[in-house]
């Protein structure tokens, strides 16, 4: 009884999603990692799903076969230890299972800690997109324009997203495009991404950073390069520039719309150096305020990112 | 902020005034019922004071029930206002403070309570002992578990409860973000109950490698012995570092350290990587006990031996030294590249191999068996597929490239649920359906019973299943609300239903302990399930002595083999009987502890200091006491015997 309605509900949730009116957000990706992503896990539902089978069988099987009911009264089971070839079954086929998901795994995890392939000599466009209570600040050096709480991309190119945070861990997610990776506050963490479709996708921060959390949303818009060029251009003539003041206003708690600015705050505001494990120890550094304290890897010049972070700490 | 005005509450609501109502009119009618009832001296002799672990295990269970309650109607609140898009029941940091306490409410004060209720009433019961092996030590872990536990919720009422998630990852729940005595709170209770949770794991290891009965080898220990054995190894190993954790966190608080801040040399991870080195122990600390409850209910009711013994304890070695070894895979998303994610994705699904095992041994124990349905084998067959889909979801959050959109969803709320709340809640509710006429002298009622499992069984799979599918969609988990347009509505609509069956069920089992108080049959035999390990050889209830002559085991189901084979139990005539003395100390201590903890929150020192001096002097009053316990004579023993069916006792 109980095992056949488990077994209703498990096929319904399994066809309602397969059929679902539209198709759920990371199964239907727009961007190759994605991609990856959703293979994976279709795979992984695949094989997880034959396990399942495989125990509900069994189980319905001794039910059936071995309750007292369908016995005699002066029935009395056996004794019976282990069984070596039995129990080595029941060890090898989990150990191949695993053994396949490791390989798979371990491929797609090289392949999502990569920038996508297939989009021949084009360079990554490079993104900084940092997060502050409880906005995303979008910042494109190359273009020198930075945007608050929505993104454009162009489509078939490599993105490299550089991921920091001005506060609590937070968890930069566009789910139709790849992944989440988190953006931390003392170092710089990279998600390569990519979109293959033009569109308007969903972006949030997923980790829990506080009262502003679940509004903290930003709107992804995928355009091919052409358009996306004619925006920067339109930006660069259109928007005013960022200035320190500016954005300190901006980091302030809160929730903003959607703004857009000339210039980026990497110029006066570098972000934290270390990349990738690097982290800033307070050690060797004459500054203590290693959270800004810049060297080798940024651009800018130290001494001047330190001056500012001394006023960033004065604002908490 | 002024002195006093961090003893108020920061964010009142009318449902938060009404909840201090209540305490305050139930603490009031608890005090005058004991005054009016004159229980005081009774309880304070036979109950606060006891050094009996099976008396323990009865407090442990009523407090973890206690706690379910808390935990549950915080479950409740937080699925009531995400039923329907933009609610507005709950405002953004009050439901933050719920899902915090949620957590550690469940986590830390039912599920370890649960777990510890268990294995204090039975472990030395199946071993053959008369008790744990330090007593007085078992109280203290009692009060200090708590202690904690009432520390905790009263942030609730006095100054705020924690808000940064019961991971309490930093920064967010620095003093920067979190500017309330929440999260000091979430620090210092949790150490205290922690240190109590740690002294049960040095006390169960000693009982059970000491004092087993004459006969028992370790291959001939009961399943849940073993299970208990393994437990409180990984707590002995895992707790420190939570210990630690918490120490470094209450000093970044209280005392202006920067080991997890965003400036001055602090790292946000390392707090991410302690919490986790204990958590994912912890989590096997939660399941384990539960693993062992099942192997001793399939074969009772299969009326069979357990299938595979040796691969059993095989397999549960095995995975408490793997889960030291994946902490990992609960923040695959730090960045830290493709070589460590793959690592740690390996040896989190390699888990799954041992896990399998178990799994398979149960099926085949049910094997040419002679399956008997009743409530506490309803919950181990119900456990099998809802388990082994939450397993294989861990498996699927294992990948970890896939994890990346899996991580901090709805996804992983389903597979956490799905492993937790079959394995660890239907065990303890099967473990204590099974062992109540142990503890009470009678027995639940079976048929609301049945009901009970039916609503909790449905309950589950109707909350927890959808958010499957709300996860993939894109539904972030801790959101306190979303928009119309995202579509989440109807899942977690249904999952709001799915948790008020939940509900029910829970209101049912209340019910029926009260029902089967009143009307069940005391009348029940020494043995009513037919049961084939120690406990059952003793009687119903079990005396303060557990054995009047300690037992001669000759295999790992030594009382069935005394019913089937003719194996002799127990030889030879009463002899006296030496027990442990109550005391008082060790809830004294917990007082103390309690007021240190409270004001450590608040900062207030002086007062700190005092009963941080107190502790020590309980310590060194300990140190110098004499106290040898006393002697039941052969009279007693035989009075004792004969009133509870000792003849039965003697053929043996
Ligand atoms: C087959 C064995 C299991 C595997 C492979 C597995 C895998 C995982 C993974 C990879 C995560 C992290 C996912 C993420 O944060 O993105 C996770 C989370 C979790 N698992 Fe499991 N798991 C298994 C069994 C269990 C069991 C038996 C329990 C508890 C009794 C459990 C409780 C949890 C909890 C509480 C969390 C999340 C905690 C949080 O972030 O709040 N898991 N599991
Ligand atoms: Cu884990």
């Amino acid at each position: 009884m109980k095992i056949k309605w488990a077994m209703l509900a498990a096929i319904f949730t399994i066809v309602t999603v397969l059929t679902g009116c539209e198709p759920l957000a990371v199964l239907n990706p727009k961007g190759p990692q994605a991609e990856t992503q959703a293979d994976v896990i279709w795979l992984s539902i695949g094989i997880m799903l034959f396990i399942v089978v495989a125990v509900f069988a069994i189980l319905i099987y001794m039910l059936v076969k071995f309750r007292a009911s369908k016995q005699s009264d002066d029935y009395e089971p056996p004794h019976i230890e282990g069984n070596v070839i039995v129990e080595s079954i029941c060890v090898g086929i989990p150990v191949l299972i695993v053994a396949f998901l490791s390989i798979v795994s371990v491929q797609s995890n090289y392949e999502v800690e990569s920038s996508p392939e297939g989009y021949g000599e084009k360079e990554p466009l490079v993104v900084y997109a940092s997060s502050s209570n409880w906005k995303w600040h979008f910042s494109y050096p190359e273009q020198n324009i930075e945007t608050v709480n929505y993104l454009y991309i162009p489509t078939d190119r490599p993105l490299e997203f550089k991921l920091y945070s001005y506060g609590p861990i937070t968890s930069f997610w566009i789910p139709q495009l790849g992944g989440q990776k988190y953006a931390m506050s003392d170092m710089v963490t990279t998600l390569h991404l990519a979109a293959d479709a033009p569109g308007e996708y969903m972006g949030r921060n997923a980790n829990f950073s506080g009262k502003g959390f679940a509004e903290n949303t930003f709107n992804v818009k995928a355009m091919p390069q052409a358009e996306f060029d004619e925006w920067v251009d339109e930006v660069n003539n259109t928007a005013d520039p960022l200035t320190e003041k500016e954005f300190d206003q901006l980091l302030e708690p809160g929730h903003l719309g959607q703004l857009t600015f000339k210039g980026t705050h990497l110029t006066f505001l570098p972000p934290p150096s270390a990349e990738n494990g690097g982290h800033n120890h307070g050690s060797g550094s004459a500054d203590k305020h290693t959270e800004m304290s810049g060297n080798s890897d940024n651009e800018s010049d130290s001494g001047h990112s330190d001056s500012h972070s001394d006023e960033e700490h004065s604002d908490h | 902020m002024d002195f006093f005005d961090r003893f108020a509450i920061p964010h009142p609501s009318p449902i938060i005034y009404a909840s201090m109502v209540a305490i305050g009119l139930t603490v009031i009618a608890i005090v005058a019922g004991l005054t009016y009832f004159k229980k005081w001296g009774y309880l304070w002799r036979e109950w606060i004071t006891t050094v009996d672990h099976k008396r323990i295990g009865i407090m442990y269970l009523l407090s973890a029930l206690l706690m379910l309650f808390r935990g549950g109607v915080d479950a409740l609140m937080m699925r009531a206002q995400t039923a329907v898009p933009e609610n507005t029941l709950l405002e953004a940091q009050h439901y933050n403070e719920i899902f915090t306490t949620h957590g550690v409410v469940m986590i830390i004060f039912m599920a370890m309570a649960f777990i510890i209720a268990l294995m204090n009433f039975v472990v030395p019961l199946q071993i053959g002992a008369r008790d744990v092996a330090f007593p007085r030590l078992n109280n203290l872990s009692f009060w200090l578990y708590f202690m904690g536990a009432m520390l905790f919720n009263l942030s609730f009422v006095i100054g705020g409860s924690p808000s940064a998630g019961w991971t309490s990852y930093f920064p967010l729940a620095g003093n920067e973000f979190s500017e309330s005595v929440g999260t000091n709170y979430y620090m210092l209770a949790i150490q205290i109950s922690g240190i109590g949770t740690l002294m049960t794991g040095i006390n169960f290891i000693a009982t059970i490698l000491k004092m087993r009965a004459p006969g028992m080898t370790l291959m001939k220990m009961p399943m849940f012995t073993w299970s208990a054995l393994i437990t409180n190894l990984i707590i002995v190993f895992a707790f420190p570092v939570l210990t630690v954790a918490l120490a470094m966190g209450t000093m970044d608080r209280l005392f202006g350290s920067n080991f997890f801040t965003t400036s001055d040399g602090g790292m946000d991870m390392l707090w991410a990587n302690l919490f986790w080195v204990w958590g994912h122990p912890e989590v096997y600390i939660l399941i384990l006990p539960a693993f062992g409850i099942y192997s001793e209910i399939i074969p009772t009711f299969a009326r069979r031996n357990l299938y595979g013994y040796k691969s059993m304890v095989a397999s549960m070695v095995l995975i408490s030294l793997l889960s030291f070894f994946v902490w990992v895979h609960h923040f695959f998303t730090m960045g830290q590249g493709a070589l460590v994610n793959s690592i740690f994705s390996i040896s989190t699904m390699a888990i799954a191999v041992p896990t399998g095992i178990k799994i398979f041994n149960w099926l085949f124990t049910l094997w040419k068996g002679k399956i008997k349905i009743t409530v506490p084998m309803l919950y181990s067959l119900g456990f099998l597929p809802i388990f082994t889909i939450g397993g294989v979801t861990g498996v699927m959050l294992g990948m970890s490239a896939a994890d990346y959109q899996y991580h901090n969803t709805m996804f992983l709320v389903a597979h956490f649920h799905l492993v937790i709340i079959p394995g660890v809640v239907f065990a303890m509710i099967a473990g204590m359906t099974y062992w109540w006429p142990k503890m009470f002298g009678f027995m639940l009622n079976e048929r609301i019973g049945k009901w009970t499992f039916w609503f909790i069984a449905g309950g589950t799979c109707l909350a927890f299943f959808p958010m499957f599918i709300s996860g993939l969609d894109g539904q972030a988990r801790r959101m306190y609300t979303y928009s119309e347009a995202t579509g989440f509505g109807i899942w977690n609509m249904l999952s709001f239903i799915g948790a008020l069956g939940l509900a029910a069920g829970f209101i049912l089992i209340v019910y029926n302990v009260y029902y089967s108080t009143r009307y069940a049959s005391r009348d029940i035999g020494d043995d009513p399930w037919d049961a084939r390990s120690l406990e059952w050889a003793t009687h119903n209830p079990v005396p303060e002595y557990n054995f009047a002559i300690t037992p001669q085991v000759n295999s790992s189901e030594a009382f069935w083999d005394s019913k089937k084979n003719g194996h002799k139990l127990f030889k030879g005539p009463f002899k006296e009987i030496h027990m442990p003395n109550n005391s008082g100390m060790p809830f004294i201590m917990s007082i103390l502890f309690f007021v240190l903890g409270f004001a450590l929150v608040f900062s207030l020192w002086i007062v700190a200091i005092i009963s941080l001096i107190g502790v020590f002097a309980c310590l060194a009053h300990r140190s110098f006491e004499k106290d040898h316990g006393y002697h039941i004579s052969v009279e007693e023993i035989e009075k004792t015997e004969a009133e509870r069916g000792g003849a039965e006792h003697e053929n043996r």
